[in-house]
């Protein structure tokens, strides 16, 4: 039995002079839930339409779930949900009426739909809204409805696009726990955000800028290789403290948190404390600390100009 | 069976899409009704009342009784008096008039020299011969009222010297089949059927794949097992009720309100309309597969719409155009409609003895699915 759900290779597309992605090598497995982290325009929404078939790569090759994109599109659309970054349910109808009419266009035994519907309306709660139009609903009952309604054929792999971009912090909090559950089941889940929290969650992600994946693996491989010390510095006038850090080359970037300052500190450093004391700015009672990396200053590192 | 389904699927949400659609639910009904009555009572072809002036130079009672025997044929209205030509072609200028009639200072002279109205009185000299009684000046640039003035140019004014009415046999004698009493609604209200179907069929499904994109709906419906073809059936089947319902609110007030007779079988009538909505539908669905959001898929279906008024025989007569104007009319499903429905319906005919249309229209059909259906692609590209 094979565990990988997706295999990517020399993956591109591009879009007239635009490279929208560029060299995309990308292994997922089966069961687990992979993430891809990026800012807006790195070409998440664009891998995900390569691997569900909608849209042509450039060059490249793509399996998913043993099927060859993208001839065998069609072939794969069973087997696959697709939650689209926009809405993409109807508002004029109800919620029943939409979950009716995508459990047809599945082919759903009649016998079977009922269950179904009531079984997700149940999972994802939107029982007491079962007759309400879908454009009354709120944007975390919208969203549940989105998945409940790419999940409603029970598909082996799962595309989400941002999923939880119009959604607040607690409906994302059970966002996840229903796809975690999902996942036990044995769904396979591929999904873009640009939240870090959210990324962090994942079993494994690829963190995406201008089409390119700067780094993969989970969050945790991430961190620990990430290769840069991070410093918070508790002192008075961190704006000024800031301006005077960035401006030395072995420190990648500096980004104020509340009363501290976060230094990402090159690894060529073997002591990052003793380093950043003896530069002009630092006062002698401000407090330096050694602290855990976050996926942020991953991210922070990977990306745009912290990156090596 | 699974394609049974998913067309069924799409069939029911679009019909409950519709019913929560007010506005579009009231103009299936609306316009209709009201286009009905407003082209049953307008169009007229039969032309009364043309306001015109007249100059008079002679003052005489023969003139006066002139103008009042022209009056009597309810063609022209004497509205104004002119004492010069100049002042009455400036009033045509200003369109205050649409002609006006000259009567020379000998109008009686001319009147007795008249070769066929006249009493034969013999001229002077030879040079003299019978000449017209009096001049229109005519707003020519309208054709119709310039053809129904024309009209008058042989009108018999024997009552005009009392001498018994001119009882030559004509040359030809007509007997008008279908139409006897020369009513143009009879004509209009089949013609009309023809242009609201077009309007409305290719209207609505022009925006339906089109509305889908604009909503971000598409992109859910390709990454299903939807085929395109599938989509496309489910999405005019609805529409093909709503032609149903106009042409039966069309054609039975035009029967009720304006008297239209329904001669030929009701089963006939059905077959040609089907044949007509598949065509405008599936012609809607080529345009909306084009079109990139509404505004353009509403131009695209004006642009269908205008020669489907103008050249398909609604308004006026195929014979009439110009040989590239009656190619684009062969062309338009709007024409081989109107032709089979004024059979049907005027003529009592059975569609297939009109064998042409009825192929023109269901290879129209099949040619529009086909060419939907493969220009409909389901990926992003």
């Amino acid at each position: 039995m094979n565990d990988i759900a997706i295999k990517v290779s020399k993956l591109n597309r591009n879009f007239g002079d635009i490279r929208a992605i560029q060299e995309l090598d990308l292994e997922v497995e089966k069961k687990r839930i992979y993430g891809f982290l990026g800012p807006n325009g790195s070409g998440k929404t664009t891998a995900i339409r390569m691997l569900t078939g909608l849209l042509k790569p450039s060059s490249g090759e793509v399996e998913v779930l043993g099927l060859r994109l993208p001839q065998d599109a069609e072939k794969l659309r069973l087997k696959i949900g697709y939650m689209t970054q926009k809405f993409s349910l109807y508002n004029d109808l109800t919620v029943k009426e939409n979950l009716q009419f995508i459990a047809k266009i599945y082919c759903l035994p009649s016998r079977l739909q009922k269950t179904r519907i009531d079984e997700l309306l149940n999972i994802f709660g939107l029982e007491n809204k079962i007759n309400q139009l879908v454009s009354t609903l709120s944007g975390g009952q919208k969203q549940r409805l989105a998945l409940a309604a790419a999940t409603i054929h029970k598909p082996e792999l799962l595309f989400l696009d941002e999923p939880t971009s119009a959604v607040d912090p607690e409906n994302r909090r059970d966002f996840w726990e229903q796809l975690f559950d999902l996942c036990d089941q044995g769904t396979t889940i591929l999904v873009s955000t640009h939240y870090m929290d959210e990324a962090e969650r994942c079993h494994k992600l690829a963190i995406l800028e201008n089409g390119i994946k700067r780094v993969d693996g989970t969050p945790e491989e991430l961190m620990q290789q990430m290769g840069v010390h991070v410093v918070e510095i508790a002192a008075s006038d961190l704006r000024l403290l800031k301006q005077k850090l960035i401006k030395i080359t072995e420190v990648i970037t500096a980004a104020q948190l509340g009363a501290r300052l976060r230094v990402l500190v090159k690894n060529s450093i073997s002591d990052p404390l003793v380093f950043l004391k003896k530069q002009k700015g630092i006062m002698p009672g401000d407090r330096l600390s050694l602290v855990r990396p976050s996926l942020e200053d991953v991210f922070v590192t990977s990306t745009g100009e912290g990156r090596q | 069976m699974n394609s049974l389904l998913r067309i069924q699927a799409i069939f029911i949400k679009e019909l409950t899409q519709l019913k929560r659609d007010k506005m579009t639910f009231g103009m299936v009904v609306m316009l209709p009704l009201i286009q009905l009555l407003l082209f049953g009572y307008a169009i007229n072809s039969n032309i009364r009342d043309i306001p015109v002036g007249v100059v008079d130079h002679s003052r005489t009672g023969l003139s006066r009784v002139l103008m009042q025997t022209i009056s009597a044929t309810q063609v022209v209205k004497f509205t104004e008096h002119y004492t010069s030509e100049q002042q009455a072609v400036t009033a045509i200028a200003r369109a205050e008039i649409r002609a006006v009639l000259v009567i020379p200072k000998d109008v009686s002279q001319r009147l007795a020299r008249h070769r066929t109205l006249g009493l034969g009185t013999t001229s002077s000299t030879k040079g003299e011969t019978s000449r017209p009684i009096a001049q229109w000046v005519v707003d020519g640039s309208d054709t119709v009222i310039a053809a129904a003035i024309k009209g008058l140019r042989n009108m018999p004014l024997s009552e005009l010297l009392r001498k018994p009415v001119n009882r030559n046999t004509p040359t030809f004698e007509v007997a008008l089949f279908y139409n006897p009493e020369q009513r143009t609604v009879v004509n209009i209200v089949p013609g009309l059927v023809g242009v609201i179907l077009t309007m409305t069929m290719i209207m609505f499904t022009s925006a339906a794949i089109v509305r889908e994109r604009e909503r971000g709906n598409l992109e859910m419906l390709i990454t299903t097992p939807v085929r395109p073809v599938e989509l496309m059936l489910g999405k005019i089947i609805p529409y093909m009720f709503i032609g149903a319902i106009q042409v039966i609110i069309i054609l039975g007030l035009g029967h009720i309100i304006f008297n239209v007779p329904i001669n030929g079988s009701l089963l006939q009538l059905a077959d040609a309309t089907f044949l007509f909505i598949t065509a405008s539908l599936t012609l809607g669905l080529v345009i909306s597969t084009i079109a990139k959001n509404q505004l353009q898929s509403m131009q695209m279906t004006v642009f269908v719409l205008l020669p489907s008024i103008l050249l398909s025989g609604f308004m006026f007569p195929y014979e009439g155009m110009p040989v590239v104007a009656q190619y684009i009319s062969e062309a338009l499903p709007a024409t081989h409609y109107i032709r089979l429905i004024r059979g049907v319906v005027l003529r009592d005919v059975h569609i297939f003895e009109m064998t042409f249309d009825v192929y023109w229209l269901s290879i129209f059909t099949l040619a529009g699915l086909v060419v939907a259906s493969l220009r409909f692609k389901k990926n992003l590209d």
